[in-house]
């Protein structure tokens, strides 16, 4: 198998790995969130983000935000926007079939996909990031800066929001009324507003992933609709009701699929497997979601889920 | 209960024989344009058939219809496209007409929904929903990756190949000559009728409780006997069928197929189109594929938008959701027996 190996090419692929790798798992840690508090795996959390990350590009070009201003204001609106959505739309239907809530996050999908293209047009932007596109040497290695940032970004807003879940009072509420709603309301929680909450923190963690991945997907209605099938690979993969499962999740399918398109090529004998071709980055996604549905559906890191008759 | 069975089976059989009868006088009335669009709709109506024997029937959610119509689609393309794809040794060049590739396309189509049906055995409500939206969404990079067969991101063009009936001539048919466009509004129209009615009597009878007792309750259905395994795929199966010749026809009629003439949107219009009409229900499903052909139409009264159809979808799915779970069936149901109070009333 002759394979052209070179250690400093690995590591690239590993570091830029990680980088698209983290964006997966703060979607897929959203998706998580959500599914944690409310049982809905929401379909339109990549257009959510989308949307989001239209907005911080309005604030950035339009409104002559500096990047983190329109960051940070982009995360506050986005908050916003995900309680307003729980509130009126994902409420009314939490005991519905399960066919209901996923056809309504999908009609979320048109909504949101179709008023971005309605107001922004469908046209292809490009979105400055706030990390220089050079690279640094480390061991060998070229490293891009805007691959450690992404990741810096997302592992700070991680240790933000476990602390927040595990120190602060809301965050025992928010734990409490996803763990056992009936509970909570005896004790005095306002288990409708935390599910609302949940949904705003998500739709935060959305739009990191959106305005980190648009400097490299560019900026377009559509950009989000692979992300998200990595997503829910990775949240499948680390199990759909384990936070920590979706970030190992995320990271672990970014280094792969990058690790996969670059040396994924069997040629011996008579056996020719080519696996690195970017077409195949979206099908192994859905092999990977199939295959963890069948062999383990619980996931990595997840607990298998039991159900009453 | 015996009186009324009869009745009800009348009436569905003379509501049948009207339709067909308006589809039959239909083209004399409107422009060949408009016969293009309402063969459309004929083709909508068979994949809105097939995706509610699965959903609406036997409560499987499929979000990936549109990768199914996609393999009937480009199983009739490649079968009769002559840009000389080979496959195997032989080389596929106007070897048939296109009328003939339609049953191939149903059977490529159905065996790929059964082989999906399999794995999908082991997975339930939201995790299906999950992986059939996972295919819709790589489907068309594997049609783009295998581009010997199916060229690539350009496609496969259709049009004035000698296997397409009469795109360029016009189609004789008992002496009769039709314009291209009447000739494929009488096609997918006669399709769309014979498969609707095949449905009726298929979900009328042993396999339609079966499948409907699996949608109502799986543990119920089997413990009386009623093997999931069985109906699950079998539903998966003829589902992908429907869907497998409504993209055959699409291929036809569009003259044209590549990856993207199946997004990940058509899949989702497709569910809109169902529980527009309503879920377990085959009369409302003409309302449901009028909305898939003509919505985007009507919605640029509203705005010149690209991006307006899809908010007037959303809106829609989503209010019909909230208001009206039943769909146009289920409102039709609630009125009916409001007129028959109204109508009855001693004067």
């Amino acid at each position: 198998m002759p394979v052209a190996f070179a250690f400093s090419e690995l590591g690239q692929q590993v570091v830029s790995g990680l980088a698209s790798g983290s964006i997966y798992a703060s979607l897929a840690l959203a998706l998580v969130i959500i599914h944690r508090s409310t049982g809905v795996i929401n379909f339109a959390q990549g257009e959510m983000a989308m949307f989001a990350t239209y907005i911080a590009w309005t604030l950035d070009v339009n409104h002559g935000f500096p990047f983190w201003g329109a960051f940070f204001a982009t995360l506050a609106i986005s908050f916003l926007g995900g309680v307003v959505i729980q509130r009126t739309v994902i409420a009314p239907i939490q005991r519905s079939s399960v066919l209901t809530i996923v056809i309504v996050t999908i009609g979320l999908i048109l909504i949101l996909n179709g008023l971005a293209t309605w107001i922004w047009t469908g046209e292809v932007r490009a979105f400055d990031s706030p990390f220089p596109t050079r690279t640094v040497d480390i061991g060998g290695v070229a490293v891009s800066l805007q691959d450690v940032g992404t990741f810096g970004v997302v592992l700070a807003f991680v240790i933000a929001l476990w602390a927040f879940f595990r120190f602060t009072k809301v965050g025992l509420a928010l734990r409490a009324s996803a763990l056992n709603p009936d509970a909570s309301r005896l004790v005095g929680v306002r288990v409708g507003w935390m599910l609302a909450l949940g949904w705003g923190l998500a739709a935060m963690l959305g739009a990191v992933a959106g305005m980190l991945a648009a400097p490299t997907v560019f900026l377009d209605p559509q950009m989000m609709q692979a992300i998200l099938l990595y997503a829910f690979a990775a949240a499948i993969l680390g199990g759909i009701d384990s936070p920590v499962g979706a970030i190992v999740g995320g990271l672990l399918l970014g280094v792969g699929l990058n690790l996969i398109g670059t040396y994924a090529k069997l040629d011996v004998w008579f056996i020719h497997i080519d696996l690195t071709a970017a077409e195949l980055r979206l099908p192994l996604a859905l092999l990977i979601i199939l295959a963890v549905l069948l062999v383990r559906p619980a996931g990595l890191l997840g607990r298998p889920e039991v159900k009453r008759v | 209960m015996s009186q009324r069975l009869p009745s009800r089976t009348a009436s569905i059989v003379a509501l049948f024989v009207a339709a067909t009868a308006i589809v039959l006088i239909l083209p004399g009335f409107v422009s060949e344009f408009r016969a293009q669009q309402l063969a459309y709709v004929g083709i909508y109506l068979i994949a809105l058939t097939g995706l509610n024997i699965l959903t609406g029937y036997t409560g499987q959610i499929s979000l990936g219809h549109g990768a199914f119509m996609a393999v009937g689609a480009y199983t009739t393309a490649i079968l009769i496209s002559d840009q000389g794809l080979s496959i195997g040794g032989h080389t596929f060049a106007n070897d048939l007409k296109d009328v003939w590739t339609i049953p191939l396309a149903a059977l490529v189509a159905g065996i790929a929904g059964f082989l999906f049906g399999v794995p999908a055995l082991r997975l339930s409500g939201l995790y299906l929903a999950l992986a059939t939206f996972a295919i819709a969404v790589s489907a068309p990079a594997v049609f783009k990756k295998f581009e010997t067969f199916t060229g690539g991101g350009t496609g496969i063009n259709l049009f004035g190949i000698k296997g397409l009936t009469g795109s360029i001539s016009g189609v004789h048919v008992f002496g009769h000559k039709l314009a291209f466009y009447d000739w494929l509004y009488y096609l997918s129209w006669t399709i769309a009728l014979v498969l609707l009615a095949v449905a009726w009597f298929l979900l009328r009878g042993r396999i339609g409780r079966a499948f409907r007792a699996v949608r109502d309750s799986e543990s119920a259905a089997a413990s009386s006997g009623v093997s999931l395994a069985t109906y699950k795929t079998l539903a998966f199966a003829i589902s992908a069928a429907y869907a497998g010749v409504a993209g055959a026809l699409y291929a036809i009629a569009n003259t044209y197929v590549n990856p993207d003439t199946f997004p990940i949107t058509l899949s989702i219009f497709l569910l809109v189109g169902v529980v527009v009409g309503g879920l377990g229900t085959l009369s409302g499903l003409i309302v449901g594929a009028v909305l898939v052909q003509f919505l985007p139409l009507w919605s640029q009264e509203v705005s010149k938008s690209p991006g307006a159809p899809a908010v007037v979808y959303g809106v829609i799915l989503i209010a019909i959701m909230l208001a009206l779970p039943g769909g146009v069936a289920g409102l039709l149901r609630r009125v009916r027996p409001l007129a028959r109070r109204l109508y009855t009333r001693p004067r």
